[in-house]
């Protein structure tokens, strides 16, 4: 009646605890989609912080989106995408067996990654340049061009929105701000939300490469066959999640 | 077959040199054993919280200020907070009990994920000590709550590294309860169907939801407080637009699933208890377990019953006072269908039956007293009063607390292989039960007439309340001290109990005491229903 585990055949990839690699297999990917849960959650957290804010200062809203870079996050939209269709890929190719596929795929959905990590400490990079008064991150580094306007996009004591300086010269500040005297403007609050929605999701970029990375390290040693390839498979779901959580942010965030 | 130079391999890791002893223990990957890192670790936090909330209750004895400062009081109820909640309620029942049991209820060898689970215990390891260090240098003085603007913009203290340690056990829990509900799904025995489930599984599954829903919003509620301390970014700061409100739903979205964290694998526990110690099956099984799930559920809808007098709207209050109402049915269900199963039950009054009994009173008064405060209008003549704080502490103490001991009671003989002193047993519980309502039902009453929580001087007209308290907590506190007692002698002269000391059908009881690592000896398949008792 035992139906022990190890009965047919010494698998290396089956765990002691469990029965069958179909068991394994399943846990495993319930797993991943319970742990995707999770982190919908986080991020639901920020979202909903997001829309309160944009509930209450959609003026404001309005006009700090154009100072966020949408040619860059357009670039990266289309980057984090084609990475999305290479994971896709690379599953297939661990189902059909095809190490050198496998290992290509997934080494192009860690360079694209990478792609889009630079891209992104570019944005912030010049977020930051600006407010120590240069134009652009090469010319902070080289001592090169100034910035014309002071403008400081980074949330913290420095923070300096240009045209919060503009319109109260004109008296047509925001009804909201009419209506609170003594408070500073708020646009702060959608710089910040910025910062920190596209920072976690960075750092979730950064997990993403890695477990990438490992996985890519496994098949390059043989640990994959068509009869196993779960890591590859929940891997892929891990940065699919990713994916679509930057598709929520961008339009979020730039296309305002 | 190859299964016995495998298991062989797992179980033969008999340790010989000191070193390996604690290898065996800080890297083991077996539930049982990991169960135990959390019994103690658990305990030692019990103790601390215990302590600050000695502390809390010596100084309220006269009306003055004798012992400590305004300040230093502050520190010390919300140190006996923050251990009490983050590191014992929340962690308490399942993390100790329900990763011992699950798998062997289950008839499983581990839960899904065992390196997972290991590296939840350090998490709450982690999450612990970055508490104590904040303790340590100097305490933090915000309440368990960590209320903006006060957390972010005022307070002196330690905020942010009682904060991380509440995010990094945060991801524990998170992490426990995915193990559980993957474990539960995809590893329970040939034959062990849904509805054969003990409820103490579907209260595990039921409090495992919350858990991995509700946990990340605390999570990154927690980390916008830190961030907005740091860098005053504004996210909570009314001057730059920020809304402190927005803090407590993200807050209270969490922290009020929270308490059914607390609670449901506590009536888990009562199920379990009640069954054996009436020798009967529980009634209306599927109502017990469904009841589970529903208050798994309506737990998330109610969270603005926290927050009746933070301006929030009068009509979102009443409709989360309603729904607050409706948690009372699931709940009743359970105290109904308990008191049901002890109807011509073959009742015997061991220990655990007697936590379990007193669990039932103090929860039926902790539960009525939710739904005066779920009505707006009672609820803000008491808000901030000890009449809140004597309600949740019927909940979570003489629920949860009663549950888990009833608990350690029960299956302590099928983790340690012995038995404790059944008549010190029966004392203990029996002090609990005196100390407890000594010291919390006062409460209730100077609350009514207006006493508030949280301060350290008070008028004259509370103090006989107030002794009274602190005399029912010292009660309570030697009742606490007499079953570690006990408990520890019995490692070394209980007598040897056996495999199944309380004849009970449940699949834990048909291995050895304590348990091989890999659980069974042979796979158990199962074929009878939960809490099939033969007559004796």
């Amino acid at each position: 009646m035992a139906t022990t585990p190890h009965e047919h055949g010494y698998n290396p990839a089956l765990l002691h605890h469990f029965d069958t690699p179909g068991q394994q297999k399943e846990a495993a990917t319930l797993g991943m989609w319970a742990f995707l849960v999770t982190e919908i959650m986080l991020f639901g957290g920020i979202f909903l912080a997001y829309m309160v804010y944009r509930w209450a200062y959609s003026g404001i809203w309005a006009a700090a989106a154009p100072h966020l870079n949408t040619p860059l996050a357009t670039v990266n939209t289309v980057v984090l995408l084609v990475s999305s269709l290479t994971v896709a890929l690379s599953v297939h190719a661990a189902e059909m067996g095809n190490k050198r596929q496998l290992v290509t795929l997934l080494l192009v959905t860690i360079l694209l990654g990478a792609t889009f990590l630079g891209i992104k400490f570019t944005e912030y990079g010049e977020k930051f340049a600006h407010c120590a008064g240069y134009a652009n991150p090469v010319a902070w580094m080289t001592g090169g061009e100034r910035l014309a306007e002071a403008e400081c996009l980074v949330p913290g004591t420095n923070f300096l929105f240009p045209t919060e300086v503009a319109s109260a010269a004109e008296g047509s500040a925001d009804p909201v701000l009419v209506a609170r005297p003594g408070m500073k403007t708020p646009h702060q609050l959608f710089f910040f939300l910025y910062f920190c929605a596209t920072g976690l999701h960075a750092i979730h970029m950064i997990v993403g490469i890695t477990v990438m990375s490992v996985i890519a390290w496994m098949a390059r040693r043989n640990k994959f066959s068509p009869t196993y390839f779960t890591p590859v498979e929940i891997g892929g779901l891990y940065w699919h999640l990713i994916d679509i959580i930057w598709v929520f942010l961008f339009p979020l965030f730039y296309l305002v | 077959m190859s299964t016995t130079a495998l298991i062989n391999h797992y179980a033969t890791n008999r340790a010989t040199t000191a070193s390996a002893w604690l290898k065996s223990w800080l890297l083991t990957v077996d539930h049982k054993r990991i169960a135990i890192l959390y019994l103690i670790s658990i305990n030692v936090f019990f103790l601390l919280g215990g302590l600050a909330a000695s502390a809390v209750r010596l100084e309220l004895i006269t009306p003055q200020g004798d012992m400590m400062s305004a300040d230093m009081y502050n520190r010390m109820f919300t140190l006996h907070g923050v251990i009490m909640v983050f590191f014992f309620l929340i962690p308490g029942i399942p993390s100790v009990l329900g990763n011992f049991l699950i798998p062997l209820m289950i008839g499983a060898r581990d839960l899904a994920f065992p390196k997972l689970n290991l590296l939840s215990w350090y998490l709450y390891m982690g999450g612990g000590i970055f508490a104590l260090c904040a303790a340590v240098f100097g305490g933090v003085d915000t309440g368990w709550t960590f209320y903006t603007p006060f957390s972010t913009s005022y307070s002196n203290s330690n905020v942010v590294l009682t904060i991380a340690g509440a995010f990094v056990m945060g991801f524990s829990s998170i992490l426990t309860g995915l193990n559980f509900i993957i474990t539960i799904h995809k590893m329970r025995a040939p034959g062990l169907t849904w509805f054969r489930l003990p409820l103490f599984i579907w209260a595990h599954y039921a409090t495992s939801l919350i858990q991995i829903l509700a946990t990340p919003v605390v999570a990154i509620a927690l980390l916008l407080v830190m961030v907005e301390r740091i860098w005053h970014v504004g996210v909570f700061d009314p001057a730059i637009g920020g809304d402190p409100v927005l803090y407590q739903h993200l807050f209270w979205f969490y922290s009020h699933p929270a308490v059914y964290i607390m609670i449901l694998p506590a009536m888990g526990v009562i199920s379990e208890l009640i069954a054996t110690f009436s020798r009967r099956r529980i009634f209306g099984y599927e109502f017990v377990a469904f009841s589970s799930i529903a208050i798994a559920i309506l737990g998330f809808l109610v969270w603005g019953h926290h927050m009746y007098v933070s301006s929030q709207s009068v009509y979102s209050g009443l409709v989360f006072g309603f729904i607050t109402m409706l948690v009372a049915i699931p709940s009743a269900i359970k105290v109904f269908n308990w008191t049901a199963t002890l109807y011509k039950g073959s009742i015997s009054y061991r220990t655990p039956m007697l936590y379990a009994l007193g669990f039932i009173g103090l929860f039926i008064i902790g539960g009525l007293t939710g739904i005066f405060l779920s009505v707006v209008a009672v609820d803000i003549h008491v808000t901030d009063t000890y009449f809140v704080v004597a309600h949740f502490h019927y909940v979570m103490v003489g629920g949860t607390m009663m549950a888990y001991l009833g608990g350690i009671h029960y299956w302590w003989p099928k983790m340690t292989g012995r038995m404790y002193n059944e008549a010190w047993g029966a004392i203990s519980a029996l002090v609990v039960f005196v100390g407890f309502n000594l010291t919390f039902f006062p409460q209730f009453v100077m609350g009514y007439l207006g006493m508030p929580r949280r301060y350290h001087v008070y008028p004259q007209e509370f103090q006989i309340y107030h002794v009274m308290s602190t005399a029912g907590s010292t009660i309570l506190g030697i009742g606490f001290m007499i079953p570690l007692v006990y408990l520890l002698l019995s490692l070394r002269y209980g007598r040897m109990a056996g495999d199944n000391p309380w004849n009970a059908p449940g699949l834990e009881w048909q291995t050895n005491s304590p348990p091989p690592t890999f659980n069974f000896e042979t796979q158990p398949i199962v074929t009878e229903e939960a809490y099939a008792f033969q007559p004796e």
